[in-house]
């Protein structure tokens, strides 16, 4: 019975997938807007990559439903998989691992590695309207360096909770914060402010590189959260 | 270079059957993130380098460290096969 509900379901989904294909303008009209941004992104946001001039600028609101959605896929990761398996064969499994994972190689290209971590995703993050990355790739790169700490040293890092949801919770507000702003004082929300600065500076494109840092704040307190949920080194308040 | 991506191509399916075969959970987790570096390495033939460091930071880097983890905490992360394939 399961076998033909399931059936039934996946001939009624491609069914309507051929149908909305079907009506799709596929190929008609190809990159209107595409042209009239790469035309005009320069002189209108200043921002030396185009790419983070439509991610932060023309598509801002996008960016900060994607931002919504990693929470709600990280908070449910976390519900899933946070609490309930914690049981007792895991516990000891950890212990037996801590044990095979303190070994002198992995402690210093641990220590080697995570500075070096650190570096680059501030870079990246730093550099999003100059050169290719921005907010959402720094930010993986910085909760990869912390949470790599609390998987070869387990019980290093315990007392995170607090600081990670703190900056989690500021770097969302700071990114609704610099969009009401320009709700107020230039009347569309999310538009870039502060002058566009020299082209291909690092002070350019207004609030742009602002933007990209509350972006790659909140996505690496978030995952950081999240595979500190998973690895089971949060302490729990 | 339509030899190189139809080379890169190749090694991706090869990949992808092999999350499918391969005894090992923590194979198929290598495999999975070898899949996801085949296609960094297709986004930045196409010269999309933005595209390209999003799939070797997200796809290559953490989805696989999401889904050791995700082992580790299930409770498949003995290196045996034997383990995965009663439960699946």
């Amino acid at each position: 019975m399961t076998k033909y509900t399931s059936l039934l379901f996946i001939a009624g989904l491609s069914f309507l997938l051929f149908v909305i294909v079907g009506y799709l303008p596929i190929a008609e009209n190809p990159m209107v807007a595409g042209k009239a941004i790469l035309g005009s992104a320069q002189q209108e946001v200043g921002s030396a990559n185009i790419v983070t001039s439509v991610v932060l600028a023309y598509r801002g609101l996008d960016t900060l439903g994607e931002l919504s959605i990693l929470f709600a896929a990280a908070s449910v990761v976390g519900l899933l998989l946070g609490k309930s398996y914690s049981t007792d064969s895991v516990k000891t499994q950890k212990s037996g691992q801590a044990k095979e994972y303190k070994q002198f190689v992995v402690l210093k290209s641990l220590d080697l590695l995570f500075p070096m971590l650190l570096v680059v995703g501030m870079y990246i993050i730093v550099h999003g309207h100059l050169t290719p990355g921005g907010g959402f790739q720094g930010g993986v790169l910085l909760a990869v360096a912390f949470s790599m700490r609390s998987i070869v040293n387990p019980g290093s890092d315990k007392k995170n909770h607090y600081s990670i949801t703190f900056i989690e919770g500021f770097a969302g507000f700071s990114f609704i914060l610099i969009g009401v702003l320009a709700l107020i004082t230039d009347g569309n929300f999310l538009q870039p402010l502060l002058g566009k600065g020299e082209f291909g500076s690092l002070w350019s494109a207004g609030t742009l590189p602002l933007l990209y840092l509350a972006v790659g704040l909140k996505v690496g307190a978030e995952l950081a959260g999240l595979l500190f949920e998973l690895n089971g080194e949060e302490e729990r308040v | 270079m339509i030899w190189v991506v139809a080379l890169i191509v190749c090694i991706m399916l090869v990949a992808a059957v092999m999350v499918l075969f391969v005894p090992n959970m923590i194979a198929a987790v290598v495999a999975t993130s070898v899949v996801s570096l085949a296609l960094t390495a297709i986004f930045a033939i196409v010269k999309a380098p933005d595209v390209a460091m999003t799939e070797a930071a997200i796809g290559a880097g953490l989805g696989s460290l999401i889904l050791a983890l995700g082992l580790k905490r299930l409770g498949f992360n003995q290196t045996g096969g034997s383990q995965g394939e009663e439960n699946d």
